[in-house]
């Protein structure tokens, strides 16, 4: 079986901007593996060309906020301390770059890009931008190139034990643009839990490559800020090993642009790989969630669950795939995208794919927009809890699908705890 | 407790009249049944005191009290001490039992002024109450009515009604879907509830329940009005000769 890349037309405006853009990108001319990487990386971006409203994959998210040359934000973004009550080890990034010493953790190498990159440091090379290149096959991802190209720094995180502590980067910015490239590997049989919170930059790109190996764990919880001057594309790359698990879920509040994608290859056997998603947007907020998952392997569980709760003009845009692979038997998929919607001025915007080539397999599919049931606005109102507060609750109710899918009940509570401050602090 | 007067009902969308002047006197401490054919407008009497969306009053008036109850919304009617027992409890996915409990007994005490329950009062509370209507620690950690019984729906309303503490409790076809059992557990429930102001309005299509919840007053109800009002013995009549004898009488 052969799948033919879905390569966008290389319109003149598109390459033209391409080329424009690249101007500006330094070329990368030595022999470490950085370098190397940088250098394919930025040849691929050529050969691609930039996003374009125009393109298929871009059809409902408007990406001239990404490939603008200046931010449209200055937005000061602070360190948040949604998770500081996770026991985790801390590794703090400010305006792009990592700030002090690594943290020690039993089981875990962590250095950053920056500095590994300068030392040559190995073990990352198969890896940093090979992930994200092989992500390009089925559908161009030109964005994912670009910060493969610009980020100077992340974080390398290499796993070799099953470690209940959780690494936690905490991101912040004075404002303007900042990219990072993040790489965990997790060795057969290790696991780790990495927690993310806040943003890189006013403008931020963030690449994160995972390659979790046999009988790896690898739990991913991320909260972006509730600030609506910034603009955010993130690229997940995962490759799933037999008997892995990889987990990630993302909670989205408010923000003017947001892109998440997530491309998920399951190569082996009895894998799992669950995705999930939840947003409140309010006012001029777009958010975008667009997940491929391959499955590639035998009798593999895959999920996708992405919930936004939508009000005073937000979009909310969902673009998942389902890819199984010929041979890819008892595959189990699932993904469900739902919208909330508060008022009648927002909308979602959903296109749920699935291309199976294995006649043994179960993959369901939903997607749906919906009001707030009246009726259960009414049971709650009729006990005396009042109108806002009962359409939290079912605000909760609606994302708790979302939600549950965070592995760690702790680290869900955190979660739920601070979706409850957030849905509070709307009332004003 | 409860004065209806003149009470006139539509239904918004459909402009078509339910409730055609209804008038009916709750004294404090008393247990009213209301009896009634089919489409009489039971149900909508205990949507319209309760404060549901869609109905239009063209004319009349309901007070709790003395306090005008049309003019408060929902959660404030509650806070004043209305309390309905729905005849299909509502499932809501995603909120745990608990949860709804505490955040209800602690809205209707902050509209009220009253400081919140303590979480360590509040569990004993709910521990003690819930024992006694049968309803286990799981039920209490479910999400509200979601995969329960129509009996443990019914409890779980009067659990709710123990923990609320209402004045005025109405209960709309409470015994609907109920096997015998089930009716008296959620029959002792209610009892366990009677005594001093507590004022019950028991709605429901049979004389069975009332065997359970012995009524001081029973009120027929049709088309829109209480065509007759008498004791006990009212509702044994409508058991052995059904409605036919009494809208009879008042054509």
């Amino acid at each position: 079986m052969v799948f033919a890349p879905k390569a966008t037309h290389k319109s003149k405006a598109k390459m033209d901007l391409t080329a424009a853009l690249l101007e500006h990108v330094p070329t990368f001319e030595g022999a470490g593996w950085a370098d190397k990487a940088r250098a394919a990386a930025r040849a691929r971006l050529a050969d691609m060309g930039l996003p374009l409203g125009r393109d298929e994959y871009w059809k409902y998210t408007n990406p001239t906020v990404f490939t603008d040359f200046d931010p449209k934000f200055e937005s000061e973004i602070p360190a948040s301390a949604i998770f500081d009550s996770a026991d985790a080890v801390t590794i703090t990034i400010a305006n792009g770059a990592i700030v002090g010493d690594m943290p020690k953790l039993d089981g875990v190498e962590i250095h950053s890009l920056a500095t590994a990159a300068a030392a040559d440091i190995h073990w990352v090379q198969d890896t940093f931008g090979v992930l994200e290149a092989a992500g390009q096959v089925n559908v161009e991802r030109p964005l994912a190139a670009l910060t493969t190209v610009l980020a100077g720094d992340g974080v390398l995180i290499n796993v070799t034990a099953d470690v209940t502590q959780p690494i936690r980067i905490v991101t912040s910015t004075d404002g303007g643009q900042a990219n990072l490239h993040h790489v965990v590997k997790v060795a057969a049989g290790a696991g780790i839990t990495v927690l993310e919170e806040g943003a890189a930059g006013a403008r931020a790109s963030t690449n994160l490559e995972v390659v979790v190996e046999d009988g790896g764990r690898f739990d991913h919880v991320r909260v972006f800020p509730a600030i609506n001057g910034r603009d955010l594309s993130s690229h997940i790359f995962a490759r799933v090993g037999a008997d892995a698990t990889f987990r990630s879920f993302t909670l989205t509040p408010d923000g003017s642009m947001t892109r998440n994608e997530a491309v998920i290859d399951i190569t082996g056997d009895a894998a799992t790989a669950h995705i999930a998603g939840a947003c409140l947007g309010d006012g001029a907020v777009h958010h975008d969630d667009t997940v491929f998952i391959t499955h590639d392997a035998v009798d593999c569980e895959s999920r996708q669950v992405f919930k936004k709760v939508l009000r005073n003009g937000a979009t909310g845009v969902f673009q998942g795939k389902i890819l199984v692979k010929e041979g890819a038997q008892k595959t189990d998929g699932y993904q469900i995208s739902q919208s909330l919607l508060l008022d009648d001025d927002s909308q979602f915007l959903a296109k749920p794919e699935l291309e199976i080539y294995a006649d043994d397999v179960a993959c369901s599919h939903g997607s749906t927009s919906g009001a707030i049931d009246d009726d259960a606005l009414f049971y709650l109102r009729s006990r005396g809890v009042p109108h806002g507060t009962a359409v939290d609750l079912l605000t909760l109710s609606f994302l708790a699908e979302a939600v549950d899918e965070i592995a760690d009940d702790d680290v869900q509570q955190v979660v739920l705890t601070h979706l409850e401050a957030l849905l509070q602090a709307r009332h004003g | 407790m409860l004065d209806i007067k003149n009470l006139h009902v539509s239904l918004e969308e459909e402009d078509k009249q339910i409730l055609k002047g209804l008038n009916l006197t709750l004294e404090p401490g008393k247990v009213h049944a209301i009896m009634g054919p089919n489409g009489s407008g039971k149900s909508t009497l205990s949507y319209v005191l309760s404060g549901k969306d869609g109905y239009e009053v063209t004319d009349g008036s309901a007070t709790l009290e003395g306090q005008d109850l049309l003019d408060l919304e929902p959660e404030e009617r509650a806070a004043a001490g209305l309390f309905l027992a729905f005849q299909y409890p509502v499932e809501i996915p995603g909120v745990g039992n608990m949860t709804f409990l505490r955040t209800a007994v602690n809205a209707q005490r902050k509209i009220r002024g009253e400081e919140e329950m303590s979480a360590g009062d509040f569990l004993k509370a709910v521990r003690e109450k819930a024992k006694s209507l049968k309803i286990d620690a799981d039920m209490l950690k479910r999400p509200v009515n979601v995969g329960f019984s129509g009996g443990e729906k019914k409890r779980n309303e009067i659990l709710q009604m123990a923990m609320l503490e209402p004045k005025m409790c109405i209960l709309d076809e409470t015994d609907s879907g109920l096997d015998v059992d089930a009716m008296k557990l959620v029959a002792q429930g209610v009892n366990a509830l009677r005594g001093g102001d507590r004022t019950f309005l028991v709605i429901t299509h049979y004389q069975r329940l009332l065997d359970h919840i012995k009524p001081d007053v029973v009120h027929i109800m049709a088309d829109g009005k209480i065509i007759k009002s008498g004791g006990p013995e009212l509702a044994l009549e409508v058991e052995n000769n059904g409605y036919a004898d009494l809208l009879a009488e008042v054509a």
